[in-house]
């Protein structure tokens, strides 16, 4: 019977060609919009590390003056000064914990002879962290690996670069041993990483760096950045201090990340950070106790990482799909009334009316089918206007096969949705008045 | 007069009628809330900016050595001087809206809880000039005020003046004249304010935030060319800044081999800052077209529809002596009652969305002129998508009454 339906369908639509290409249009685009705006939004608000999910935390500790508010409702300030980020990962309280920071680092090609001249030196987005940084992200490498606690000990000028610097410096050979150049200093190089950039990024997050793209060309071990006088993106002063020396100055700039896998270790944290800041009160150094350990996935939310405005455009969009449907079951029904005749005549002859109903709703969902179809091409449209877009996440905008399915369903869901009261309408006509006007 | 028979047809259509209202409403409050959001954004893009946009070019160098500085600024602001078609050159550390933030904390009297945050630029001799600052009260700097201004240890300025803007000097001291009053910073440093200029844009907006209170809140400090300002300010006539740029960038690249040297005018800056706001404006625009045509698509499908199923009764009207004119003024009325409650219906939802956005995200509260004005918007479409049909309606021969069907 199904067969004989969309057999159906197919003639009723293609005899009314205009009103079809219409019905069509109209869900592709509404389709099209939604699909374009919820790859944006997923792409925007994925989880950076799912292997970690849950595990990664980012504590917060309090060392403003008594007379001055970090943040309002009485918050402590996002990122940390030097002495407590130090304290916090040389205690080992958790599985693993880095401090981090971000630089632009310049970096001078080394060629050879007449290359070298006409080589200028450019910069890179820099991390300078301490060792745990690789092992607690899950930092892939290509060759190598990273940094050892000892080298953080000793300031050793190694260096860890991406797989796109070696690519561009070292024509991608394994360059484990050699030196790169930055900031007019020379490192060696320990590891190689291949293609990591999370999504959102994540660790950037108050340092001053951006929240999307592509990942980091140089990481070097914080200490031996700041012995050769790296100096950090962001810097927030509390006090009068002397920001050329960072390790004693009363300036917040590291973030802390502590990787904690059960509920009981954040318990045990928790304590732990509540006690540092007692004890720290105790020493005169601080003046409030209050204290911040938040999961990434809340961290990132409390940091509205995704721009509002792609969560408007989100809403925009399903808006415009609402109008778009409505549209859809307002010209469907149009369709059904105006052949309440040839319903009449089926209905006489013996069809009940449940076959009327799936009749009608076959041609519904193909008209969702086919619009979905359109809406694909629409969604590929709006997303290649977004990576022609100046954003940050340009060029992270591709449709993937689980939205695509998604495309897919949603669109026969909103065909089969949209036919539902005219297919409704067709199925309560009664016969006899319309075999008389015939 | 026509309406009691329009509103006893249309209770027999109610489920047609209803998807008229109903994608009337959704559409007004999908236009309202669109629009909105296009005027704010056309705000930002038109922020004004009290300096001389299009005459200003800047060249950073970057990954200089600090202990050269002493000798290679002059030298290299010698050499820009030098170019052909240069009026003024100075240097600054930030520029308005390139996301280069200093920010230090100011207080109107010592000793505040809560510093207002301030974007400081630091300029160096004729700075003021170079970026065509607009002095609307008091004076600019002097010579000796430029020669003897250091950069301190935690980037502020050491020194005993400074000018500000407008928007600045009534957020400091709303009730006073703001001209020779002190500000004080939070380590205990004082400067007089010795001169207002026009407001000029901080570094950074807070995009997100929508608000844009702070946007004006900046301090110029008068500075003697030290290490730390890597912004050369290039001040020329707007036809000259290609070529100048080009040449500057060369010459600095050529004296200073180890450093990242880039040049732009400001006008690039701008546009680079606000790209995304622009598109934001296309997209949104494109989305109400678009779904207004659908909307008036929707209408001329239900309208004709309904009109054919009519053909019968608009046959015998004509055949009692109903002119053209009374049929088609039946339909244009009948949507226009039509349009009217979907309206009502429609400003109501468009409040509530704006309501939810308020609380949620960071948008401000849709001044009350959106409501009507989409109304009248929707008025409009609704009557032009009717017309089609009405006028087919209207030429309905009598003598379709006659005839059996």
């Amino acid at each position: 019977m199904i067969g004989y339906y969309i057999n159906l369908a197919g003639r009723s639509l293609r005899s009314h060609k205009v009103l079809t290409a219409l019905m069509v249009m109209t869900l592709g685009l509404g389709i099209g919009a939604c699909i374009t705006t919820l790859t944006v939004l997923k792409l925007l608000s994925g989880d950076p590390l799912p292997e970690k999910n849950g595990q990664l935390f980012y504590p917060q500790v309090d060392p403003f003056p008594a007379d001055r508010l970090a943040a309002a409702h009485n918050k402590p300030p996002p990122i940390m000064t030097y002495t407590d980020a130090m304290n916090l990962v040389s205690a080992r309280k958790a599985r693993h914990q880095a401090a981090v920071a971000l630089v632009s680092a310049k970096v001078m090609p080394q060629g050879t002879g007449a290359q070298a001249l006409t080589q200028r030196p450019f910069f890179s987005d820099g991390v300078i962290a301490t060792a745990d940084f690789f092992s607690m992200f899950d930092v892939p490498f290509k060759y190598g690996s990273g940094w050892s606690a000892a080298d953080d000990q000793n300031r050793a000028p190694v260096a860890v670069i991406a797989d796109t610097l070696n690519n561009r410096l070292f024509g991608g050979g394994d360059s484990i041993g050699r030196t790169i150049r930055i900031n007019d200093r020379d490192f060696r190089i320990v590891g190689v990483t291949k293609a990591w950039a999370p999504q959102p990024r994540f660790y950037a997050q108050e340092l001053g760096g951006r929240s999307y793209g592509d990942g980091d060309g140089v990481f070097v071990p914080l200490g031996s950045a700041l012995a050769a006088g790296m100096s950090p993106q962001q810097v927030n002063c509390f006090a009068d201090s002397d920001v050329s020396k960072l390790e004693t100055a009363s300036c917040t700039w590291l973030g802390v990340w502590v990787e904690l896998g059960t509920p009981d270790e954040v318990t045990a944290y928790r304590d732990f950070l509540g006690n540092y800041a007692q004890q720290q009160i105790s020493l005169g150094r601080f003046h409030r106790s209050t204290i911040a350990l938040t999961e990434l996935g809340q961290w990132l939310r409390d940091k509205h990482v995704v721009p509002d405005d792609v969560r408007l455009q989100t809403w925009l969009a399903f808006g415009f799909l609402l109008v778009c449907v409505v549209n859809a079951v307002g010209l469907l029904l149009a369709k059904c009334l105006r052949r309440s005749n040839e319903i009449g005549v089926r209905r006489a002859l013996g069809a009940t009316w449940r076959e009327i109903f799936t009749q009608f709703m076959v041609e519904a969902g193909m008209v969702g089918l086919v619009g979905g179809l359109m809406g694909l091409v629409f969604t590929e449209l709006g997303l290649w206007c977004i990576r022609n877009q100046p954003a940050q996440y340009a060029g992270l905008a591709h449709l993937d096969l689980e939205m695509f399915l998604v495309t897919f369903f949603f669109s026969a869901a909103v065909g089969l949705i949209a036919g539902v009261l005219p297919a409704w309408r067709a199925c309560v006509v009664s016969p006899a008045p319309q075999l008389k006007a015939a | 007069m026509e309406i009691i028979p329009i509103l006893s047809s249309l209770r027999k259509h109610r489920i047609p009628s209803l998807l008229i209202v109903l994608e009337i409403a959704l559409a007004c409050a999908v236009l309202c809330n669109a629009m909105f959001m296009i005027s704010q954004r056309i705000d930002d893009l038109r922020l004004s900016n009290g300096m001389d946009e299009s005459g200003v070019s800047v060249i950073t160098v970057e990954g200089t050595a600090p202990d050269q500085a002493a000798n290679a600024i002059p030298r290299d602001l010698a050499a820009l001087r030098a170019i052909p078609g240069v009026q003024a050159v100075a240097l600054t550390n930030s520029l308005p809206l390139t996301d280069n933030a200093w920010e230090n904390g100011f207080s109107p009297r010592p000793g505040e809880q809560h510093p207002v945050n301030t974007s400081a630029y630091f300029l160096t001799q004729s700075g003021d000039r170079t970026l065509g600052l607009k002095l609307l009260r008091g004076r600019l700097f002097s010579d000796d005020e430029y020669a003897n201004g250091k950069l301190s240890s935690n980037f502020t300025a050491v020194g005993h003046v400074v000018v500000i803007t407008q928007s600045y000097a009534a957020r400091m001291w709303p009730a006073l004249d703001a001209l020779g009053q002190t500000l004080y910073s939070a380590s205990g440093d004082s400067y007089q304010v010795v001169g207002i200029v026009a407001d000029v844009i901080a570094p950074s907006l807070n995009i997100n935030t929508g608000n844009r209170n702070g946007a004006y809140w900046c301090a110029f400090f008068p500075m003697a060319p030290v290490d730390g300002l890597n912004n050369f300010v290039v001040r020329s006539a707007p036809g000259d800044r290609d070529r100048i740029i080009r040449e500057a960038t060369q010459a600095l690249a050529t004296m200073e081999p180890a450093a990242v040297v880039k040049g732009r005018t400001f006008t690039a800056i701008r546009d680079a800052y606000f790209a995304g706001i622009s598109n934001m404006i296309w997209m949104l625009s494109l989305v109400c077209a678009v779904m207004l045509v659908v909307t008036a698509f929707g209408i001329v499908g239900l309208s004709s529809f309904w009109v054919r199923q009519r053909r019968r009764q608009i046959g015998v009207r004509r055949a009692l002596g109903a002119c053209r004119m009374q049929i088609l003024g039946y339909f244009q009325t009948e949507n226009f009652l039509l349009t009217t409650i979907g309206v009502l219906v429609g400003m109501g939802l468009a409040y509530a969305a704006n309501n939810y956005l308020f609380e949620h995200y960071e948008m401000s509260r849709m001044p009350w002129f959106y409501l009507p004005a989409s109304a009248v918007a929707m008025w409009v479409l609704g009557q032009l998508s009717v017309l089609g049909p009405a006028i087919s309606a209207s030429s309905v021969a009598p003598i379709v009454a006659m005839r059996s069907n």
